[in-house]
């Protein structure tokens, strides 16, 4: 899969970016699943989200909140390539969205815990 | 010479695929490392003392005219400037034909879609003068020139269609080659194909299908940048659909 | 696969997404503090407007800019073609945005 052609930081970049936006949109519809309990059974609901007081299940959001940070980040970065005049630092530029994805996701998982 | 010969020649081991358009395998050689060596001495080598069925394609021998690329390690390369010293890996090469494009024989692909989606991109210029008009004066500062030949010296080699992942998962993509030339004209004041290349460019396998992730400039053995030609050409559709002038 | 409409989309929706998803990372941060309850939640969404027309907006571009993007994907990976593949797009179009729509009402309407 990934063979020598591929292995430069752009190429990661659009890695991450087309799992991380695969794997949101395979989230999603189980998180509205889970909303919408608020409507059919209360209940259930807060029953889901005790659930989230597991140490995995709070990993797992970090996990999802890095997901969401680097595909918003990484989206900017494309657009930005798209829409505005060239810049030559498009590395730096991915690797900071990256990083930045890294801080937003701690950030959550700082308050989460 | 003599100090040639006197030295034991140092041998490397030199994958080549062979095989036509069903299919084929590796098969290994040796050959001897020299001084200042090419991958497309060594594959010369081969035909020449090994075995002369092999078959590949090169011409200028000095990076003008872009036939005689092929995948060396995985990578796509120009071989006739491509340097053994610089890609040879555990004293091992492994030379396969272009990716992307189907194989005629052996290290020789067939590159008729390659050159067929250069035609369908409208990546040739449209003239807007017949040749009992003046030249037409072109100022090199302008902001249109200077992306022109930014994008200019290509030598369609093809090493960027090889190294593109949108080209190896849609047989419609035009590909960075054709598209990068298309911006060129793009940027040409002298060409009057302007308004069905764009129709060109936003079809089915048009640029919209790039994404930005680099590969061709990457490999790109004129260090061209056809991501950012692209990015261009992106730019300059959205900004005609809406109405609103390039 | 992508054409100049779908690519305009799907630039568009990113386009509307980027603060929605921005404010959504924050107010994340801020809910989770202390754990989440149903209650919690409920209490700052349920009949209110802004909240509804935020995350009307956000379903309603999600389920855009996710589809086509799916669409990519599978064409490029899993090499799904012709009317399978406006299908699927359409698919992902569908069940995100009535899946959505639900979860909407009902975290948001009184
Ligand atoms: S930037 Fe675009 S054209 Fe270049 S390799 Fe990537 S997808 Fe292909
Ligand atoms: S853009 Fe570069 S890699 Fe592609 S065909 Fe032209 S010279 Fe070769
Ligand atoms: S033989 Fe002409 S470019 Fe290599």
């Amino acid at each position: 899969m990934i063979s020598p052609h591929r292995s430069h930081p752009l190429w990661f970049a659009f890695l991450l970016h087309r799992v991380s936006g695969l794997a949101l949109a395979l989230f999603l519809p189980l998180h509205f699943y889970v909303l919408a309990m608020a409507l059919t059974s209360p209940e259930a609901l807060d029953g889901f989200l005790s659930w989230t007081d597991m140490t995995i299940v709070k990993l797992a959001e970090y996990g999802l909140v890095f997901l969401l940070a680097a595909h918003f980040f990484g989206g900017l970065r494309l657009l930005a390539l798209e829409f505005l005049p060239w810049s030559p630092r498009q590395k730096t530029l991915a690797a900071g969205a990256v990083a930045l994805a890294f801080f937003v996701s701690t950030t959550f998982f700082l308050s989460a815990v | 010479m003599a100090a040639e010969t006197d030295k034991p020649e140092k041998m490397m081991d030199v994958s080549v695929w062979r095989g036509g358009p069903d299919g084929g395998a590796f098969e290994s050689f040796k050959a001897p490392q020299q001084e200042s060596q090419t991958i497309l001495d060594v594959v010369t080598y081969i035909q020449q003392n090994e075995d002369p069925s092999l078959a590949y394609r090169f011409a200028c021998r000095v990076g003008m005219c872009g036939s005689c690329a092929m995948m060396v390690n995985g990578q796509p390369r120009w071989t006739c400037r491509t340097h053994v010293q610089k890609v040879l890996k555990d004293n091992k090469l492994v030379i396969a034909p272009l990716r992307n494009l189907p194989v005629i024989r052996d290290l020789a692909t067939d590159m008729t879609v390659f050159f067929d989606k250069w035609t369908a991109a409208e990546a040739s210029f449209t003239p807007t003068k017949t040749r009992h008009d003046p030249m037409a004066p072109i100022n090199p500062e302008t902001p249109e020139r200077l992306a022109a030949s930014e994008a200019i010296e290509c030598i369609n080699c093809a090493v960027c269609y090889a190294a593109c992942d949108a080209v190896a998962g849609n047989e419609d993509y035009l590909g960075p080659a054709a598209l990068n030339r298309a911006w060129t004209l793009v940027n040409d004041v002298r060409d009057g194909g302007h308004e069905s290349r764009m129709d060109a460019v936003s079809a089915a396998g048009g640029c919209h299908n790039c994404h930005s992730m680099g590969n061709c400039a990457q490999f790109c053995p004129n260090e061209l940048n056809p991501t950012a030609s692209i990015a261009g050409l992106k730019r300059a559709t959205v900004k005609a659909a809406l109405g609103l002038r390039k | 696969m992508l054409d100049l409409r779908l690519y305009m989309l799907q630039r568009l929706s990113a386009l509307i997404l980027a603060p929605l998803v921005l404010t959504h990372i924050g107010v994340m941060i801020y809910a989770v503090q202390g754990g989440l309850s149903a209650a919690e939640i409920l209490g700052r969404t349920q009949g209110s407007i802004p909240w509804m027309l935020f995350y009307g907006l956000f379903v309603a571009a999600v389920s855009v800019h996710a589809s086509i993007g799916v669409r990519a994907v599978a064409a490029e990976w899993f090499g799904v073609r012709g009317s399978a593949l406006s299908g699927l797009t359409l698919a992902v179009f569908a069940i995100l945005g009535i899946l959505g729509a639900r979860a909407v009402y009902a975290v948001t309407a009184l």
